[in-house]
């Protein structure tokens, strides 16, 4: 009996956090009725693809999409290789200024770096970079979650590891690239996920950056189906579920990275 | 300077560089030209607190600052919310998998789909008012987004419908890293369930709930996404927020200073705001 209202009440709470969904996907794959109706179709109508076919007509989106995956596997590599470096000396090393260091990197957790894009936009346009992916992926490289992930991961390494192979004479450089790195590659595998995912879903600095439509990702160029498209719901609801199915395929195959991630974040 | 010294900097260096130039530089130099009024065509000139004096001039930031704090009675219901739903995960009964995803999924959502995906349900004759009519819990359909005293709780709810599934993890980590023998002891001292939750749990995620809460505080004041993509500050700007305004004043309308003014007073509340819960949600077992 307990086992059954704990079961209600979970369906409960899934069902407001997927419904939206659910009724997206209805929409773009009916073809029949009217959309806002009381009752609404919970249901599809005459299911079709047409409203995806519309979709693959009215924006370039094969295009948005390789320029997503561009940017998310750029945005990936870059930000494992610069974050797990920085990360390193922060969990293993003893150096001066170790400690304002950490604190600068933990600040920018605190200011309201959402909007930093105003004056990152001037600093891109001055570097000339504007319209380019460079100019996209920079600003997103570092980020403190990141290293703060992975400098948790190394301090998790025991320190015998290190030892033996400083005994050997190693440099820090092979302790760093042939030990450790391949010691926390779990680690960096989460912060891959996470950072695809949220490489992905940018929608506001590629906008501002990129000004041709056809270099546009696929989260900016969404939106463009709302201007081109303002009066087929059904149209707009194809290319959101398009938009989003990349991301909840890699996270539903992918969960416990997800769940791993937020472990070490905890800490 | 030391072997050691210089390795770890030489480790720290193209990290530090990019932070510098895309996370720090934007503080410095954006409060700087806060007090100036720069612009592309022209040379910039310091004009003290003109800025500021402009934008606690301006109903819209005013409006802003006042729904940003507002916004911070969010934080109890995402973090309350997210610590049940942790505790309702926090099982092995078959398909619960299932259910962390389900709950998980908004937070892997582009908020540009968030916003599409909400504006239908929010329609006048939407899916919510039809099931809200339904169970007569209103008697018309309502115009959840065209109406400006109701507006920016809709917009609260899609950030808590959006934040859930995130702290929800963070606390299912916290949870399963509590001993179960702490909890056996306790059931065989007669503790039960709601003894052991506020005498083991809570205590033991403390540090959890601490941090937790200073995000779940920092996220609710620094929230603008889903104003943009829900109501885009209207109707009759009562949804704006503090970086609202920014963005909209920055982006859309070019006015770069009022716009850095204004991230500038977000900036000495998040600062503030954050001081104080560190100050006040301190570990006391500790």
């Amino acid at each position: 009996m307990k086992t059954i209202t704990h079961y209600l009440l979970l369906c409960a709470i899934a069902v407001v956090c997927v419904f939206p969904f659910w009724w997206t996907l209805v929409t773009a794959i009916s073809t029949e009725g009217n959309i806002f109706a009381f009752p609404p179709t919970f249901w599809p109508n005459q299911p079709s693809f047409d409203n995806f076919i519309e979709v693959f007509k009215a924006i370039p989106i094969w295009s948005f999409f390789r320029n997503s995956v561009f940017i998310a596997a750029c945005t990936v590599f870059w930000k494992l290789a610069l974050c797990s470096a920085a990360a390193y000396p922060l969990a293993r090393m003893h150096f001066k200024g170790r400690k304002l260091v950490f604190g600068l990197i933990l600040a920018t957790l605190v200011l309201p770096s959402e909007v930093n894009f105003l004056v990152n936009f001037i600093t891109v346009t001055k570097l000339s970079l504007v319209d380019t992916y460079t100019g996209v992926i920079l600003p997103n490289v570092v980020t403190a979650v990141a290293i703060l992930l992975l400098k948790q991961a190394f301090e998790e390494v025991p320190q015998d590891l290190i030892d033996a192979a400083r005994v050997d004479g190693a440099s820090e450089w092979t302790i760093f690239s042939k030990i450790m790195l391949p010691l926390i590659a779990p680690w960096l595998a989460t912060v891959g996920i996470l950072t695809a995912v949220e490489a992905w879903n940018e929608y506001i600095w590629p906008s501002i950056v990129m000004s041709k439509p056809d270099e546009f990702p696929l989260s900016v160029g969404v939106l463009y189906l709302r201007g081109t498209f303002g009066s087929s719901t059904r149209v707009i609801a194809a290319g959101t579920i398009l938009t989003i199915l990349p991301t909840l395929a890699a996270f539903l195959f992918t969960q416990r990275f997800f769940m791993r991630g937020m472990d070490g974040a905890v800490k | 300077m030391s072997r050691v010294n210089l390795a770890a900097w030489l480790f720290l260096a193209p990290a530090l560089a990019l932070l510098a130039v895309f996370s720090f530089w934007p503080v410095a130099f954006g409060s700087f030209l806060a007090f100036t009024d720069y612009s592309l065509i022209r040379d910039t000139h310091w004009v003290g607190l003109d800025n500021f004096r402009y934008i606690f001039d301006n109903e819209m930031f005013v409006t802003g600052l006042k729904n940003s704090l507002i916004f911070l009675l969010m934080v109890p219901f995402v973090q309350i919310g997210a610590l049940g739903l942790a505790v309702l995960v926090n099982n092995q009964l078959p398909g619960i998998r299932y259910f962390r995803a389900a709950f998980y999924v908004p937070v892997v959502t582009t908020v540009s789909v968030v916003g599409i995906m909400w504006g239908f349900m929010f329609h006048e004759q939407g899916a919510l008012n039809y099931v809200l009519t339904t169970l007569r819990l209103v008697g018309a359909p309502v115009g959840w987004l065209s109406n400006d005293s109701l507006a920016l709780f809709a917009i609260m709810f899609v950030t808590l419908w959006r934040g859930l599934g995130w702290y929800m993890v963070m606390y299912l980590a916290a949870l399963q890293a509590v001993p179960a023998d702490m909890q056996e002891a306790a059931i065989l001292d007669g503790a039960n369930r709601w003894q052991r939750f506020w005498q083991i749990t809570v205590p033991m995620l403390r540090p959890t709930i601490m941090v937790c809460t200073i995000l779940s505080v920092l996220a609710a004041l620094k929230a603008y996404q889903e104003v943009d993509v829900l109501t885009q500050g209207g109707p009759m700007n009562s949804t704006f927020t503090g970086l609202y305004y920014a963005y909209d004043q920055g982006l859309k309308h070019l006015k770069l200073p009022r716009a850095l003014a204004a991230s500038f007073v977000m900036s000495i509340f998040c600062i503030g705001i954050a001081l104080l819960c560190l100050r006040y949600i301190k570990p006391k077992h500790r």
